[in-house]
């Protein structure tokens, strides 16, 4: 049954993701390993997608994770399970406490956990480089020389407060576009 | 009255969901259009303060926000209507994003511009954990558990929800012992 499979991971993504969309990438990563839904290099162009349609980031690409691994029950799936947890837990704050976030047990947890949702996901983007910039060719690894420049490149222009500002969307056409003329 | 009311949420965090890219903050200027200015169903202060609360409990922020204030609003109905209209837009979208994107899939120029914009991603991805590590680690402990969730990660096997526990504990415990100190 993957519905049910796909229902109890996002509904474990939905619990343990703390911190906003890009949280849920480290768990999607997992999945990877885990299943046969889809490959780290499919991870990266959904990510790619979600960060360039209307909606939370988080949600897109759950849509899209329920999507690749079981068609479109598979998406309605793996966005409600995603949604679930936080919809518990919310009412039940809503409903017993005040003041939740001034609470200093919460503070101080978040003090914690802020650093360690930085390092998983610097870790998932790491994975996510290797596949974007390491090639096989006549079976030996190796570096894509072109495909590093033009990432290290798009991180310096990305520390310009100016450029770093403008909507992930046109970053990503700007990608597509350096993808055909370099043919990459 | 009610059924009126559960018809208003779920519309307007569908509008919320399907008119704002990326989430999080980029959703507070709609969210304060539609919640505050139109409805009225809070104020600008506790629209921050419902935000709040969605920063610091599981699961997508904008999902959360737009569940605190449909329960306000009309009950366990209410928060079903909210977090239903903020996802919809998305399950919508990204379905047929896919479905067409299948098709195209095996063209080269497809696969060049896929191949571009999975190395522009790393590098705006590269920058969002950069922004996350400077605003999260404060102090030396914080750097501590950084490194030490990034070693987690990368060599054991322990699972990434574990991980997310630990650290939490670790902040609720060194708190505690600092709170003693000082004290």
């Amino acid at each position: 049954m993957i519905y049910l499979i796909l229902a109890y991971e996002f509904f474990k993504i939905g619990l343990f993701s703390i911190g906003g969309g890009m949280a849920t990438l480290p768990f999607l990563m997992d999945l990877t390993n885990k299943y046969d839904w889809f490959t780290v290099s499919e991870l990266t162009n959904m990510v790619a997608i979600s960060e360039s349609t209307p909606g939370p980031v988080g949600i897109n690409m759950a849509t899209y994770a329920g999507y690749n691994a079981a068609g479109v029950l598979g998406a309605i799936v793996a966005t409600l399970a995603l949604t679930a947890p936080a919809w518990i837990i919310i009412i039940l704050i809503a409903k017993f406490l005040e003041n939740f976030s001034e609470n200093k047990n919460v503070k101080a947890a978040f003090y914690g956990i802020r650093p360690a949702v930085a390092a998983l996901i610097g870790y998932a983007v790491w994975e996510l480089l290797k596949i974007a910039l390491v090639s096989a060719a006549e079976g030996k690894l190796q570096v894509n020389m072109v495909n590093a420049i033009v990432c290290v490149a798009a991180f310096a222009l990305l520390q310009i407060k100016k450029l770093g500002k403008l909507h992930p969307l046109a970053w990503i056409a700007a990608g597509a576009c350096i993808g055909v003329v370099l043919k990459m | 009255m009610k059924t009126k009311k559960i018809c208003d949420l779920y519309i307007s965090f569908f509008k919320i969901g399907g008119l704002t890219f990326g989430g999080g903050l980029a959703m507070l200027p709609m969210l304060q259009r539609e919640v505050v200015k139109k409805h009225q169903w809070c104020t600008e202060e506790e629209l921050l303060d419902i935000y709040a609360i969605g920063q610091c409990t599981p699961g997508i922020i904008a999902v959360n926000t737009a569940t605190y204030v449909g329960y306000q609003q009309a009950g366990f109905l209410g928060s079903v209507a909210g977090t239903l209209g903020m996802v919809s837009p998305s399950l919508i979208i990204i379905c047929l994003v896919a479905s067409i994107l299948q098709n195209f899939i095996h063209m080269p120029a497809v696969l060049h511009a896929l191949a571009g914009i999975r190395i522009v991603v790393c590098a705006l991805m590269l920058n969002t954990v950069f922004t996350m590590a400077k605003k999260g680690i404060i102090d030396k402990l914080g750097a501590l558990v950084f490194v030490t969730a990034f070693l987690l990660a990368c060599f054991t096997p322990v699972p990434t929800a574990l991980v997310i526990v630990l650290a939490g504990l670790t902040g609720i415990i060194a708190k505690h012992f600092e709170r003693r100190r000082s004290a």
